[in-house]
C-alpha cells in the first residue's frame, strides 16, 4: 500500500535533466573547493595533477580531476589526525561518528562522519525508502547487527527520518529475528540478498514456519548484487510473499541508487545528491549514452568530513536508454549494479561475470540457493568449477537438472564447467555478504 | 510535476530565517552545551533542507 506524496521531493526528482546537470555542476565545485580548502591529501592530488576548483566550468572538465579508489585511502590512513590521515576536512572534535569498510578487499577504510554528514545519510535513504513505499505506517524490522559496518545503520535512521516504527534486530539470532517479526507483525525489511535468503531457508528448515505467511510486503536489499539478479528476486519475493526492491550503496559514497515501486528493470541515480560518471574499463573514456557497461566513478556533493569525490567504485553499471514511468527524471541504470570491476575475468579467453552464475543457478527449480564457484589452474589449463546443492525432493530429477544447468550456463557464459552436486545445506552459509567466488589462478 | 506548485521562495526564506535564529542562539550560548549542541544538530537538518529546496533557488538565481 502506497498513500500519500509520491515523492520525497515533489521537485528535484521531477527536475528537467538539463536543470539537473546544471546544479551537479554547481555542487560538484562546491565540494571540490572544500576538499581543496580542507584536505591536505586531496589538494596534494590536485596540484600534483595541474587541476584547482577555477577550472572546472564544465561537466566535461571534471574527467580532468583525479580519481581516488580504496588503496589511496587505506594509505593515508591510520596516521594523523589519527586514525583518517590527511583527507579528513574537518576537526576531529566534529567527528561523531565511526564506521568502516568490511575489509574484504584489504586493509579496513574508516569513515568518518560529522553529524551534518550522518543527516545526510539518512536524507539519501530517506529518498530511496520513499520511493519503495515506506510510510509512517510502517513497522520497519532490521535484522542486522549493529556494529562498525555502516550496512543497515543508515536505513534505520532514514526510517525514522520518514517516519517509520524501526525494530533493530541488533544481537538477536536468526531464529528469534523471524519471531519478533512474527510477533510484532512488522510490514518492511532490510538486508543482503544472501541474509533475507538465509532467514526464509531457517524459517523453513529448522522452525516450520513459511515466511510467506508473516506480515513483511516489502524488503530492501543491499550489499550484494542479489536483488538485481532476476532469478534471486524471485526467489527472495516468492520465500516472503513480498516486494524485493533493490539498492545500492557503500561507506565511502552513501546511498546513490534504488529501485522505485514501478521497478523498471533498473535502479535510479540520486542525481540530486551524487554525480555518477561510467567509464569505460579499458579505454577509461567516459560513455555518456545507454548501450556499453562500464565501471562507475562517483562523486557525493554533500559528505563534508571525509569528502567522496570521483571515487573509482569498481562496480559495473550502464546508463538505459529508457526512462521510468514513475515520473523520476534521475536517470536509470540497467538492470542495476551487474558486477564488480575487480571480479570480471577473463577465463579461457571469455570475459566472465559471477553474477551471471548466479542467475543461472537460482533460476532452476531443484537447485538451493547455494553455490560456490571457483577458477583454478590444473596442468596450464584454466578450469572452473561450480558446486551446487540439490534440494531432497529434486534427487529423481538429477540428471535432468544438471543438463539443463550445464546448457543455461553455456548458454549465459559461453563456458563450460566442471559441476559438482552437494546435498542440500552441504555448502558454506554466511550471515551478511556472500564470498562464492574463489579465483585460485594467482595462487600458484 | 513542477516547482510551480510550490513557493519554494517563500519555503527557502523561512529556512535561512531559522537558520539566522539558530546561528543567533549559538552565539549566545557558547558555555552553554545544551543549546549549543542542540543548535548544532538542528543546523544539521536546516542544512538537509538547503539541500531539498535552497540549491535550487540559488540555481534559478544564477
Amino acid at each position: 500500500m502506497t498513500d500519500g506524496p509520491v515523492y520525497w521531493n515533489p521537485v528535484l526528482e521531477t527536475y528537467p535533466l538539463e536543470k539537473i546537470r546544471v546544479l551537479q555542476l554547481k555542487k560538484f565545485n562546491k565540494i571540490f573547493q572544500w576538499a581543496y580548502d580542507n584536505s591536505k591529501f586531496h589538494r596534494k592530488l590536485y596540484h600534483e595533477a595541474g587541476v584547482g576548483p577555477d577550472d572546472i566550468r564544465t561537466l566535461e572538465d571534471i574527467q580532468t580531476i583525479p580519481k581516488v579508489d580504496k588503496s589511496a585511502m587505506q594509505d593515508i590512513q591510520r596516521k594523523d589526525p589519527f586514525p583518517y590521515g590527511d583527507a579528513l576536512c574537518v576537526p576531529l572534535e566534529e567527528v561523531t561518528e565511526y564506521r568502516q569498510t568490511s575489509g574484504t578487499t584489504g586493509q579496513p577504510v574508516y569513515q568518518p562522519d560529522t553529524w551534518q554528514d550522518w543527516e545526510w545519510w539518512s536524507e539519501s535513504w530517506a529518498y530511496l525508502l520513499w520511493a519503495q513505499g515506506y510510510r509512517p505506517h510502517d513497522r520497519v524490522f532490521i535484522p542486522f547487527g549493529y556494529n562498525v559496518f555502516v550496512a543497515f545503520w543508515a536505513g534505520h535512521y532514514g526510517a525514522e527520518k520518514i517516519g517509520c516504527e524501526v525494530v533493530p534486530g541488533g544481537v538477536l539470532d536468526t531464529r528469534a529475528r523471524i519471531l519478533k517479526i512474527q510477533e510484532l507483525n512488522a510490514t518492511a525489511m532490510m538486508g543482503t540478498p544472501t541474509y533475507i535468503l538465509g532467514m526464509a531457508d531457517t524459517a523453513v528448515n529448522e522452525m516450520n514456519l513459511d515466511p510467506s505467511q508473516l506480515t513483511i510486503s516489502k524488503i530492501t536489499c543491499a550489499g550484494e548484487p542479489g536483488a538485481s539478479i532476476p532469478s534471486t528476486k524471485r526467489r527472495i519475493e516468492e520465500a516472503w510473499g513480498a516486494k524485493v526492491y533493490d539498492h545500492a550503496g557503500a561507506t565511502e559514497i552513501g546511498a546513490w541508487s534504488y529501485e522505485c515501486l514501478e521497478q523498471p528493470g533498473g535502479m535510479h541515480v540520486n542525481e540530486a545528491l551524487f554525480l555518477v560518471e561510467i567509464e569505460d574499463i579499458e579505454t577509461g573514456e567516459i560513455i555518456e549514452k545507454p548501450g556499453r557497461r562500464g565501471k562507475m566513478i562517483i562523486t557525493a556533493f554533500d559528505r563534508q568530513a571525509q569528502p567522496c569525490i570521483r571515487f573509482d567504485s569498481k562496480d559495473i553499471i550502464e546508463w538505459d536508454a529508457n526512462s521510468c514511468s514513475c515520473g523520476r527524471t534521475f536517470r536509470l541504470i540497467k538492470d542495476g549494479v551487474v558486477g564488480r570491476a575487480d571480479d570480471i575475468t577473463k577465463v579461457k579467453g571469455v570475459l566472465f561475470a559471477p553474477s551471471a552464475v548466479e542467475d543461472v543457478v537460482r533460476g532452476l527449480d531443484g537447485l538451493g540457493n547455494e553455490y560456490e564457484l571457483q577458477i583454478d589452474t590444473v596442468d596450464s589449463r584454466e578450469q572452473i568449477s561450480l558446486q551446487v546443492e540439490l534440494m531432497p525432493e529434486a534427487e529423481t530429477r538429477r540428471e535432468t537438472i544438471e543438463a539443463e544447468l550445464s546448457d543455461q550456463l553455456r548458454l549465459k557464459t559461453n563456458l563450460r564447467y566442471d559441476l559438482k552436486f552437494r546435498k542440500y545445506g552441504e555448502l558454506p552459509r554466511y550471515q551478511v555478504k556472500a564470498n562464492r567466488f574463489k579465483d585460485n589462478r594467482n595462487n600458484l | 510535476m513542477s516547482d510551480s506548485q510550490f513557493n519554494l521562495e517563500e519555503i527557502d526564506r523561512l529556512i535561512q530565517s531559522m537558520k539566522k535564529a539558530a546561528k543567533t542562539a549559538a552565539e549566545q550560548a557558547e558555555s552553554f552545551p545544551a543549546v549549543k549542541k542542540n543548535v548544532d544538530r538542528i543546523l544539521a537538518s536546516i542544512k538537509m533542507l538547503e539541500i531539498n529546496i535552497s540549491d535550487i533557488i540559488t540555481l534559478d538565481d544564477e
